[in-house]
């Protein structure tokens, strides 16, 4: 099942189409990457999933029903990408403010919020200041705040920005967890190589629209450039041939792109002539950071103000 | 309205809580009370106690001058215009024998300044005795002349103004109501920057910290902001709570330091002065809660001024938390913003000076009438009592839809205004964001 789904959203500003016409579903419990360039409209697309904005047209749908932000807000745990606490108020008592905004009562929210700061150690903050922490240390506050209510849906703008490994790591555990335990992530970010470990299924906006969308799996295959690298134990004189180019040599490498209705077995054929001596052979998939490279370059990469 | 009342809640403790908020509720009752004991008491310590020897060539005024407990006169030998200091007085007061032309010059020698009042009091004696002896030398018997003299105007009659309008008559005081009518005006300015002020910053701050996408994310925007114009209301008004205690409290304790005998004095002083000096107002304020204070129509007064605090409150608060929402991190900026809502506030704040003194000039009861200026305008007219009734109620009927009016248009600006962030917007933008729908 479809913990969200949306459909047709649009969402026009004065001067440009932010979210022009998007679809997509996420999976009850799965990671979803949203990824998108600088202004793709990412974060109009995660301010109307958490209700603060209402879409021009087009419909979302939370587990299956129309979204009513009144009504299923508290499901949903959100963390901007900007992130924001009274500066002012001291830690323990925001926390539970918060809390208590999102509708959990007094008292189980004191007790949530105990529970994290044991695991968390952050027991000695309670009275202190969020102008005493440091940002890694307000980073990981943030990030408490967002999941104390144990929301079905948490979206996470950035998590890891302005986090050490040991604290990345930290809180890269308890997403694991949380996901185990059911909840469904929306992870919004440009760091790919956190996409491909974390996320199932991604997709990639620019410019308002939806380039790809699918399992990350699933998009790497459909992205291949049928490019393989070959290790020998001494590099074969070049030969010419129409089955495959040599796109980079290195050491007792080649990396070489099979052309057009050739495959894998037609290279090994072609070095097996040479009696070149074969020792590995294997398939490259393109890094999620090229395809998002590749994708994004196609279109114009800076938006442009436009009349709509 | 579960998560609203959270919000004050936040907003009310947080500002309750804070240092300077305690600080300022309790030093400004203090300063105030402060000064005015102050200035009673420099004042009463400052009247010099003069002995003015005095040389009387005729005899006529040795029977009529009276000491006071100021100025004593004495009319001792031996004592002229060169030695009246070695023997002991302040002043040497030289009478001619005949006070036939302009050129029989009194004159009074002293060797540094009596001082106005003084000076005015031993004229005031000299002009007695001169006109004591006319009466005296036109066959006036000297004991139908005391009893003359001795008429305490007081005692004869009392002077009232009574304020007619159809069957209803009231008591009148117009200097009194013009005064407590200036107070509540000044009262109600002062809150309004106060407190609208306070609005504007704590939504800044929301802003600026980033924070308000996250409870954005929980809370209505317009509860967001709801709340927070009620919770700040609610500090304003437990700070004038507290303020009315204290002033109250503290005066009574004040005014029994200073003895009746002292205010009598520093009230004696203060007319010959010519003006509205520091002791006159701290010797009026004493006696202000014995005498007139009582025919002010307080019972109007008291639940007008909550009215129009709050009404008043409410209608440019909103505007206020509509100008943070817009700001970036240029101050500059929210200085500019704001002028369109300082603007009218100081113009109420200068035809209420008009009201005040005429509360039933066309200008302060238009200025009554309207939302934007009628919440300071109208408390400067009520304490007159001459305001109708009619007027009452259209003025504050107004400033209800008034300040629903700008709510509602604030809450507009404020849902767009609060997540958008590096862009200075103008006021072109605010206005399309008011006619857009959501």
């Amino acid at each position: 099942m479809n913990i969200l789904e949306l459909r047709n959203i649009k969402k026009y500003y004065a001067t440009q189409k932010a979210v022009d016409d998007i679809s997509f579903a996420i999976p009850q419990g799965s990671i979803f990457g949203l990824l998108g360039p600088n202004g793709a409209g990412k974060t109009t697309l995660l301010r109307m999933i958490t209700g603060i904005f209402y879409p021009d047209s087009g419909n979302i749908f939370f587990e299956g029903k129309k979204f009513e932000p009144v009504k299923d807000i508290p499901f949903i745990g959100y963390m901007p990408e900007e992130r924001g606490l009274y500066k002012k108020m001291k830690i323990g008592e925001q926390a539970l403010y918060l809390a208590m905004l999102k509708g959990m009562d007094r008292h189980e929210a004191m007790k949530k919020i105990k529970d994290w700061f044991v695991k968390f150690e952050m027991q000695s903050w309670w009275n202190k200041k969020v102008d005493d922490l440091s940002k890694g240390m307000s980073q990981k506050l943030q990030f408490v705040i967002t999941v104390l209510h144990e929301p079905k849906l948490l979206i996470l703008d950035e998590p890891f920005s302005g986090l050490d490994p040991v604290n990345s790591n930290l809180i890269k555990d308890e997403i694991y967890k949380l996901s185990q335990k059911g909840a469904t992530i929306i992870f919004s970010t440009h760091r790919m190589e956190q996409v491909e470990e974390i996320c199932d299924r991604i997709v990639l906006v620019n410019k308002g629209k939806k380039i790809l969308d699918g399992s990350v799996k699933q998009i790497k295959f459909d992205c291949k450039e049928n490019i393989f690298k070959v290790g020998f134990n001494e590099l074969p004189k070049p030969f010419e041939n129409n089955v495959f180019e040599i796109v980079n040599s290195k050491d007792t490498f080649l990396t070489v792109k099979i052309n057009e209705r050739y495959t894998p077995a037609d290279v090994l054929e072609q070095f097996l002539i040479n009696k070149s001596s074969i020792i590995s052979f294997n398939e490259i998939l393109p890094s999620l950071n090229d395809i998002f490279i590749k994708k994004v370059e196609d279109t114009k990469l800076a938006r442009q103000f436009e009349e709509v | 309205m579960h998560k609203i009342w959270l919000v004050i809640k936040r907003e009310y403790f947080t500002r309750v809580r804070n240092k300077t908020f305690i600080l300022s509720t309790i030093l400004l009752p203090l300063f105030f009370i402060g000064f005015i004991v102050a200035s009673a008491y420099f004042s009463i310590k400052s009247i010099d106690k003069q002995k003015i020897a005095v040389e009387d060539n005729n005899g006529i005024f040795k029977t009529s001058f009276q000491s006071d407990k100021v100025i004593t006169y004495e009319f001792p030998a031996n004592v002229n215009a060169d030695n009246f200091k070695e023997r002991g007085y302040s002043a040497f007061l030289y009478i001619p024998e005949h006070f036939n032309s302009p050129n029989d010059s009194v004159s009074l020698i002293a060797n540094k300044q009596l001082g106005v009042d003084a000076e005015q009091k031993v004229k005031d004696q000299i002009n007695t005795a001169i006109r004591n002896k006319a009466f005296l030398e036109n066959n006036i018997n000297k004991k139908v002349l005391d009893s003359i003299n001795n008429i305490d105007e007081d005692e004869l009659y009392k002077f009232s103004t009574v304020i007619k309008q159809g069957d209803k008559t009231q008591q009148s005081n117009s200097g009194l109501s013009s005064a407590i009518g200036f107070g509540s005006g000044i009262l109600i300015y002062m809150t309004l920057f106060i407190y609208g002020a306070a609005v504007m910053r704590g939504v800044m701050e929301e802003k600026m910290n980033r924070i308000a996408e996250v409870i954005i994310s929980s809370v209505k925007p317009f509860q967001l902001m709801a709340g927070k114009i009620i919770g700040i209301a609610a500090v304003g008004l437990t700070q004038l709570l507290i303020w009315m205690i204290l002033i109250v409290g503290l005066s009574s304790v004040a005014s029994s330091f200073i003895s009746h005998d002292m205010l009598q004095h520093a009230q004696n002083m203060s007319p010959a002065m010519g003006q509205a000096g520091a002791n006159s107002a701290a010797a009026n304020f004493m006696n202000a809660k014995n005498t007139f204070l009582e025919a002010a129509p307080w019972s109007l007064i008291i639940p007008c001024f909550l009215f129009y605090f709050i009404g008043g409150y409410l209608f440019y608060a909103a505007l206020f938390a509509a100008v943070g929402s817009v700001v970036n991190e240029d101050p500059q900026e929210a200085q500019s913003l704001m002028l369109p809502i300082t603007m009218p506030i100081i113009l109420s704040f200068v035809i209420m000076t008009t009201a005040a003194g005429k509360p039933d000039a066309p200008i302060s009861v238009w200025g009554s009438m309207i939302p934007l200026s009628s919440p300071i305008v109208m408390m400067a007219r009520i304490p007159s009592g001459s305001v109708p009734a009619w007027q009452i109620a259209v003025s504050m009927i107004s400033l209800v839809a008034g300040f629903i009016l700008t709510t509602m248009l604030a809450a507009k600006i404020y849902r767009t205004g609060i997540l958008l962030y590096g862009k200075k917007v103008t006021f072109k933008e605010m206005g399309k964001w008011l006619f857009r729908k959501s």
